[in-house]
């Protein structure tokens, strides 16, 4: 008996083991498929550039739903790609501001440049927690009937854009036509 | 062609590894001397042709082969030199090369610096490492090869060194860290060596020690490397985010920490040795667990590396096989390990096993910080984030319990203190703390703040019991310089090493407290103050390096009226991938850093930025500096130097029973 304690490092490395392995089969970045090819949930909320917002004021084109907040460091990371986007016009951005303050996030865009058609102010995370939103950044794409089509969770840069994103959207245009 | 000699090198080095993870165990279980002096030359060999194909794919980086895949996607023409050069560890393939080129380095300073040791010893040693080296070199050559070619029609240019990454520290942090991460390899290879042997006493404590202590420095080095990287780089003016990959390190070097306590008390007094077995293995598994997570895409992080389950499966196939075999061998060794003495309910034994208690639970609480949403979603298949408030809540609160023990433990003796001893000795100190605690920080503010004064009564706590314990030591000697020089090496590396923490505990803890920053919009010429600096914005205007454009403002910085001289953020643009990048300005200092990070251009020459005053924060860095150099110091005593045989705990303890009553302890860990 004595003996068997020493057995114990093995035993939970053994355990531990066989959740890592489970681990890296889990697909950590795309949603729980109910609510893909589901319309966006209502909403009325503000902007954080402070006028009132909902369903209707989105763009009735294919545009991506882009949740960040000042406190989100992945989201620096993203950042140069969104700008691109809008800069280029190739897609238009919606953002939604994920649980953070008001002050902060207008700083944030003015410190490092506004990507975003506007952004959705979401103060308590209720909006995301409708969206099903687990953590900034994460990043949906929505078609021109507001019903989600693809989503991203982490980082979106240039290669997740061009491997992920745009086979998605042509595959939505190759179907609307 | 040159890079198949590259390719053709690794496999030879392959080979020699397979030979060295082999022959020299067989030839120490069969005591078969030929066999096992093959350790050394054989070493020596796969550090050779690991260097050559290192050094040929440095060579396809620096004459721009973009027919090499790596260095297609990891560098480009316009690239600077010494990019071009470090471009090789920007990604999985190259940095994992590097990762086994260091393992090299480590076995051949093994087979360099093991003289003294026995040869079946060094045999198993270097076996041990051999056989870890064959892992290494199988999973690049399966899956992840980097002088893989691009045919039939390799690109014109690469697409670039992610921006990021062009930076002084991208020079330096991988190299270090890695080197003190596969150095933790040495010191399980030390442990297996000892389980297999079943000598299971002192010696390998003493022979790992410096090895020990030598790594854990590096480390300790590299993360912090890391964390000012992440400070003036990232732009982010955060030294630490808790990020999924940044944990693993901490892991590797909490629990090294407390490997290097454990070792000592074995060392000098052969007690717990089965733990400090375990802890040695724990360490390195610490370090293999970090490449799991980074090169599997298990966790998403900035750090991850392109995933790829295959690789994770590997490196998960590599990690169970060293150390599941090495934990089932700890089990069936471990029962024969006796402690040869016992120890008081106050002595410096239970000091350094309250450290070890400690450092090992905040290891495991970051390291079930970092994998609990994995393993939520692996049972639920819910997602979840654990963010920066669960550790934070959990790693103060045991890193003040750690420094209260820190104050003490030196101050106690082997076997037995009598509790009123440490009273004596601990009461003013402890009273003087308490007073600069207080008394300081409301001189500097003029408020009151809790976190401060918590601060810097821990900080003058270590100070001074460090302080008396250093009077206490020369007090009985005729000068203070010959007390001084009376004292071991490793007793000032422990001493310089535990000054280290309280300058890293005010780095942190004022810093975390007392930045300020602001966010505003300047036109040219305008000031924005903040606290007693003022910074005019002087305009901006268009400047070009290597490979990148930028708009470079310029800032004049002053302290109530008083020029501190000028500041210069960039905002760059780089060509090869047309992406943004900003540089702040830092203007470092002893006691604070200001910082301007800059960010958009709006009409009539107005920019958005941001200003920033971070006290004390290089104190941080510092701190680690003063850790590394005590961890060097204590790894080069001259008592690991020795030729001849030393003397072993037993001894040591019969010295003891001479003059049980002096007022030093034996020796200092």
């Amino acid at each position: 008996m004595d003996k068997l304690k020493y057995f114990v490092p093995s035993f939970v490395f053994i355990a531990l083991a066989i959740l890592l392995w489970r681990g890296l089969y889990l697909d950590t970045r795309t949603l729980p498929s109910m609510l893909i090819d589901k319309p966006l949930p209502t909403f009325t909320l503000a902007k954080v550039e402070g006028e009132p917002v909902s369903n209707s004021d989105l763009p009735d084109e294919i545009f991506l739903l882009n949740v960040w907040g000042s406190y989100c460091l992945p989201c620096l990371i993203e950042h140069p790609t969104f700008m691109r986007l809008s800069e280029e016009g190739e897609i238009p951005v919606v953002g939604i501001n994920y649980k953070d303050q008001n002050e902060l996030a207008k700083d944030w865009l003015d410190t490092n440049g506004n990507p975003f058609s506007f952004s959705i102010e979401d103060l308590d995370g209720r909006f995301g927690i409708d969206l099903g939103v687990y953590g900034a950044p994460e990043t949906y794409l929505v078609d021109a009937e507001g019903v989600i089509r693809y989503r991203h969770v982490s980082v979106l840069d240039e290669t997740v854009w061009n491997q992920e994103f745009l086979p998605a959207i042509a595959e939505l245009e190759a179907r609307s036509n | 062609m040159i890079p198949e000699l590259g390719q053709f090198s690794l496999i030879l080095a392959f080979c020699l590894s397979i030979l060295l993870g082999t022959l020299p165990i067989i030839g120490a279980a069969r005591s078969n001397m030929v066999w096992m002096n093959l350790a050394r030359p054989l070493a020596t060999g796969i550090f050779v042709f690991l260097g050559i194909s290192i050094g040929i794919l440095a060579y396809t980086f620096v004459t721009d082969d973009f027919s090499v895949q790596i260095v297609a996607a990891q560098s480009n023409s316009l690239l600077p030199m010494h990019y071009k050069l470090t471009a090789l560890w920007g990604g999985h393939e190259g940095s994992f090369l590097l990762w086994t080129f260091m393992l090299s380095g480590w076995m051949l300073a093994v087979s360099v610096f093991s003289k003294t040791m026995p040869i079946e010893f060094v045999a198993r040693v270097l076996g041990v490492l051999g056989l870890l080296c064959v892992s290494y070199i199988l999973f690049m050559l399966a899956t992840s090869n980097p002088f893989m070619r691009i045919v039939p029609l390799p690109p014109g240019d690469g697409s670039d060194l992610n921006t990021a990454l062009q930076d002084f520290g991208f020079i330096v942090h991988p190299p270090t860290l890695y080197m003190g991460y596969v150095g933790f390899s040495v010191v399980f290879a030390f442990a297996i060596a000892a389980l297999l042997s079943g000598r299971l006493d002192a010696a390998w404590a003493r022979w790992s020690r410096p090895w020990a202590n030598i790594s854990w420095a590096i480390l300790t080095i590299g993360i912090a490397l890391g964390s000012w990287w992440a400070y003036y780089e990232l732009g982010w003016g955060g030294w630490w985010a808790w990020d999924p990959v940044e944990n693993p390190p901490l892991i590797t070097w909490l629990l090294g920490t407390a490997l290097i306590h454990s070792l000592a008390v074995t060392e000098k007094r052969g007690v717990f040795k089965s733990w400090t077995v375990l802890l040695a293995i724990l360490a390195f598994s610490g370090s293999l667990l970090g490449t799991f997570i980074t090169r599997s895409g298990l966790l998403t992080s900035v750090h991850a590396f392109a995933s790829d389950p295959t690789r994770g499966v590997f490196i998960l196939a590599i990690l169970v096989i060293a150390v599941g075999g090495a934990l089932l061998l700890y089990a069936i060794r471990a029962p024969q390990m006796k402690s040869e003495f016992g120890f008081g309910l106050v002595s410096r034994e239970i000091f350094l096993l309250a450290n070890n208690v400690l450092l090992v639970v905040s290891a495991a609480s970051i390291f079930l910080g970092t994998m609990f949403p994995m393993i939520y979603q692996a049972l639920t298949d819910d997602l979840i984030s654990i963010g920066p408030p669960y550790f934070n809540a959990i790693f103060g609160p045991l890193m003040i319990l750690l420094i209260l023990v820190l104050g003490v433990g030196p101050m106690s003796r082997w076997k037995r203190t009598s509790t009123s001893y440490l009273v004596q000795q601990l009461a003013k100190v402890a009273a003087a703390s308490i007073a600069i605690g207080v008394v300081l920080p409301l001189l500097v503010l003029f408020e009151i703040s809790f976190a401060a004064i918590i601060c810097v009564v821990l900080a003058s706590w270590i100070v001074l019991s460090m302080a008396k314990d250093l009077r206490n030591k020369i007090a009985n000697k005729e000068t203070v310089s010959k007390g001084l020089r009376t004292l071991s090496l490793s007793y000032y590396g422990m001493q310089i090493a535990h000054i280290g923490v309280a300058v890293m505990l005010i780095g942190v803890g004022l810093t975390s407290y007392f930045s300020t920053e602001r966010s505003v919009l300047l036109a040219p010429g305008a000031t924005v103050t903040l606290g007693s600096y003022a910074f005019r914005f002087d305009g901006s205007e268009a400047t070009q390096g290597p490979n990148y454009i930028a708009d470079q403002a310029t800032f004049s910085v002053s302290k109530d009226g008083n020029s501190l001289g000028e500041l210069y953020p960039e905002r760059r643009i780089y060509l090869a991938t047309g992406t943004p990048s900003t540089e702040m300005a830092i203007d470092a200092g002893f006691l604070r850093d200001l910082f301007i990070t800059l960010g958009e251009e709006k009409e009539d020459g107005a920019w958005t930025m941001t200003v920033y005053v971070k006290p004390f924060v290089r104190w941080i860095w510092l701190g680690a500096i003063f850790m590394a150099i005590g961890g060097t110091l204590a790894a080069t005593d001259k008592r690991y130097r020795r030729l001849r045989q030393r003397k072993s705990a037993r001894d040591i303890t019969a010295k003891e029973k001479i003059e049980p009553d002096s007022l030093q302890p034996a020796a200092s860990p």
